[in-house]
């Protein structure tokens, strides 16, 4: 079964018949392996900046967040299924516009208090205050009365109702396809607000929540200590004691006291430059787990700008750039992409190939749309390592074709500027700062990338292309909120992306791997080291074998 | 001697007034937005707006820069854009490292510094000297990232004598140390070796061993210290070359420092910890020339301070 399949029949179970659902079928089997107890050491090189559900962002803190707070719903440990979290249940009527979640009984903060309704309503009215700054606050846009917390004219969703304490029911303005998976985002975290009240804005910094795992120390800029939460609300979870983060490690450092004993598992992973002597040592190689990633690296060509907007300019383009070779120059870390969407996300084309690497017919291509010596361009690319590497073979092979790119390699924060910044800049490698998927659903990689809302002054959408047509497709896919037309929407889903690559606003260059270096007595299913959803590691699941 | 303190304390603020508008000023025409750093990808763009308004860069540079000045002279370096924490917090958890490594690369570089200096000015001319000369010129040299990785792993992955990295033991501190410290060695031997020869050469030299006192003594009770006095008043300064070596020496070895959090801060355009880092290097840097200055006078009575 693909996943794609797995994913609908999932979620069709869950929302069967006229969407009543108990939804416990496809739950996650224990381990019987697993053994209670031990503390792993995990290594960042990076600060972690904060620990609260609505702020927190990044590479570091993402996961973090994932065990020491709930959402609504969760997803299966290892796999891109949705499950029920706090809420034990979800009706979802016929029109798709309301959604009532039935919460979990005796589920307690880890201040000792116990979880209510009103608790997930502050948690949703908290994420869309403009005050609390929530990078997330977009996602809720479909929840009836989001724009009026957007704007400040309310100080409490409309759309969020406590029914009785173990029920909530959220209204939303428009059906919206992706909504469970919203409440599954770290935004969607339940909170408990006298926690929130007491620390004000050093809530990150004392975070309380319901999750496996609780925060007992944390040393700015050297460590952080998880305990177990022994109350947890899944039974016989976690494992694991305490896990211990230790932050400001490089990643080589990191592989060294990993070789030693001394770290579990580097959370940047394998530096590039020691990545083939570690998979060429059989011992090691046995350490690493390798997964795909909800991740396409990217050219854009900025369609606003000549020549790319002609559309045979971009075509030639996506047929001049020979992915294999860049592919090998990373060390093989990736798969040659032949859309947007990675192969794991559902919705994805397996029949299309892509555009063929055909250099001559690319070049008799560009003398048809008027440019038989090509032409001069630009091309920005983050300046850190492999990025330029990569930006030179774009480089190489776009000038068999006759187009000269001169390269322009800056900080990853001046090149995001110069990508949302109009008609600046022509061509743009995404290494570094390629789209990762907040959820596992191909509408997410539409919208702020490739659809006409990021196509804006500051937005991420640096080919600019907008398609009003498609902007509409995408809508009706995600007002498709039965269960039993999903194979309708994701067939939509994939007629779009269909569609972009017809016009060619993107060369998709590779999906990358994910590497995950884990220590031998770190035990559990290899699945859990490249969780989709869990980056790097889901910390509930692991354990330690000695 | 107090109307000259004075007068210093008064042009450091000056200084450190300029440092804060320059790098301000810097940081504004920056092309790259912090807040975008802070939305993130998947941020709308009133998501975008509203948190840029939030933190008040929508306003004009004076406007942001008036409120930071207001914020510092009330004690308030503000909070980081993406910790959130207060600035101040995030310093003072962060500069007791720094201040550790800063004092064992002193002591590292003292060390080795005059010792080779007096070894080379005692066999001046010969081959130790020579060879003592070469590897100080390198010392001077070498980029420090390169430094601290071969130390890493000749000393810590090799040999195994040291830990990797981290923080916490007297042992953590030996290599970060010696890598921070092995640059102003190689200018302390320099001069410590040029100010040796120039107090062997002195009369009051000449005498001492004309009465008839051992070689060894005369070296280490009556050359040493009066070749070191001019040197000392030199530490003050290192402080300024400290704070452009513990961005990397920090970084390499993990070490919880304010060189690793401004390096961070720099990384993702956040503002307030840039400015924050960037003024309390400042103030060590201006303190340490000034007490530089004011030492002098007590080492050699021949200066005067006005």
């Amino acid at each position: 079964m693909s996943l794609m399949n797995k994913l609908l029949a999932t979620s069709a179970l869950a929302v069967s018949l006229s969407f009543a659902s108990l939804a416990a079928a496809q739950d996650y089997t224990p381990d019987p392996n697993a053994k209670p107890g031990g503390n792993i050491v995990i290594t960042y090189k990076d600060d972690v900046a904060t620990l609260d559900p609505a702020i927190g962002y990044d590479w570091q803190n993402w996961s973090m967040i994932k065990s020491i707070f709930d959402g609504l719903m969760d997803y299966v440990p290892g796999t891109t299924e949705l499950r029920p979290g706090l809420a034990e249940s979800y009706e979802i009527s016929p029109d798709g516009k309301t959604y009532t979640f039935h919460l979990r009984k005796g589920v307690t903060f880890h201040n000792g208090r116990e979880m209510t309704a009103e608790d997930v309503k502050y948690s949703l009215d908290r994420v869309t205050t403009p005050a609390t700054q929530s990078p997330g606050a977009g996602f809720f846009g479909s929840i009836a009365g989001y724009d009026a917390m957007a704007d400040g004219s309310a100080t409490s969703l409309s759309g969020v109702t406590v029914l009785d304490p173990a029920t909530v029911k959220i209204a939303l303005s428009r059906p919206d396809a992706t909504f469970l998976h919203v409440m599954a985002l770290n935004f969607s975290s339940v909170v408990p607000k006298e926690e929130v009240e007491k620390w004000g804005a050093d809530f990150g910094k004392h975070p309380v929540g319901t999750g496996a795992f609780k925060l007992s120390d944390w040393t700015i800029g050297q460590k952080l200590l998880l305990t177990k939460n022994a109350d947890y609300w899944r039974a016989g979870l976690p494992y694991l004691d305490s896990v211990t983060f230790e932050v400001g490690q490089e990643p080589i450092v990191a592989l060294l006291r990993l070789q030693k004993g001394e770290v579990d598992i580097p959370g940047d992973g394998i530096p590039p430059a020691k990545f083939t002597e570690v998979m060429n040592n059989p011992d090691e190689k046995k350490q690493v787990v390798v997964g795909g990633q909800l991740q396409t690296g990217y050219i854009t060509l900025n369609v606003e700008m000549k020549p790319f907007d002609t559309v045979e300019v971009r075509r030639a383009i996506n047929m001049a750039i020979n992915k294999d070779r860049i592919v090998q120059m990373i060390n093989g870390r990736a798969t040659p992409a032949t859309q947007p969407l990675p192969p794991s996300m559902p919705g994805y084309t397996k029949e299309y190939a892509g555009y063929a690497f055909d250099p001559a017919k690319a070049k008799a291509m560009l003398a048809e749309a008027g440019y038989p010596d090509g032409f001069q361009t630009q091309l920005y690319v983050m300046n850190t390592d492999p990025n330029p590497r990569i930006a030179q073979a774009i480089q190489q092979d776009l000038a068999a074709i006759g187009v000269k790119a001169e390269i322009k390699a800056l900080a990853q924060a001046n090149v995001i500027e110069a990508g949302g910044t109009p008609k600046t800049a022509p061509m743009i490698w995404s290494g570094g700062m390629a789209w990762i998927a907040d959820f596992p659903d191909p509408s997410n990689f539409y919208g702020p990338i490739l659809g006409c809302a990021g196509a804006v002054e500051g937005g991420w959408n640096w080919s600019w292309y907008c398609n009003k047509d498609l902007d509409a497709e995408a809508a009706k896919a995600d007002s498709i909120v039965d269960p039993a037309k999903q194979d309708e929407r994701l067939a939509l889903w994939s007629d779009v992306y269909m569609k972009i690559m017809q016009d060619a606003p993107w060369v998709p260059v590779f999906n990358e791997n994910r590497y995950t270096m884990k220590s031998a007595r770190m035990g559990g299913s290899d699945d859990l080291y490249v969780d989709p959803v869990s980056i790097p590691v889901n910390y509930d699941y692991v354990y330690v074998t000695e | 001697m107090l109307a000259y303190v004075f007068r210093r304390l008064v042009q450091s603020a000056l200084i450190l007034l300029g440092v804060s508008f320059i790098t301000f000023l810097l940081l504004y025409v920056l092309p790259a937005d912090p807040v975008r750093q802070i939305a993130g990808r998947s941020a709308t763009p009133e998501t975008v707006e509203n948190i840029r308004r939030q933190l008040g860069l929508d306003q004009p540079f004076v406007v942001q820069y008036g409120r930071y000045l207001a914020g510092l002279f009330h004690g308030d370096m503000g909070r980081s854009y993406l910790q959130k924490t207060e600035v101040a917090a995030l310093i003072m958890a962060r500069l007791p490292a720094t201040l550790l490594l800063m004092l064992g690369a002193i002591v590292a570089e003292l060390a080795i510094g005059l010792s080779l200096g007096v070894l080379a000015a005692v066999r001046r001319g010969g081959a130790l000297d020579q060879s003592l000369m070469i590897a100080s010129f390198v010392a001077v040299s070498a980029p420090q990232f390169v430094v601290g990785l071969l130390l890493l792993y000749v000393f810590a992955v090799k040999l195994g004598w040291f830990p990797i990295g981290g923080y916490g033991h007297a042992s953590n501190l030996v290599l970060p140390a010696m890598t921070l410290g092995i640059m102003g060695s190689g200018w302390y031997s320099r001069m410590m070796r040029s100010s040796m020869i120039d107090v062997l050469r002195s009369d009051y030299i000449r005498t001492a061993r004309a009465k008839g006192l051992g070689r060894a003594r005369v070296l280490a009770l009556h050359a040493m210290p009066n070749a070191i006095l001019p040197i000392i008043a030199m530490i003050g300064i290192d402080i300024g070359i400290f704070m452009s070596g513990i961005v990397v020496v920090e970084s390499v070895f993990g070490w919880p420092g304010i060189g690793q959090l401004a390096w961070q801060a720099i990384q993702r355009v956040d503002i307030p910890i840039i400015m924050g880092v960037t003024l309390v290097s400042a103030c060590a840097i201006v303190l340490g020339n000034l007490l530089a200055d004011l030492v002098t006078p007590f080492i050699d009575p021949r200066i005067k301070l006005r």
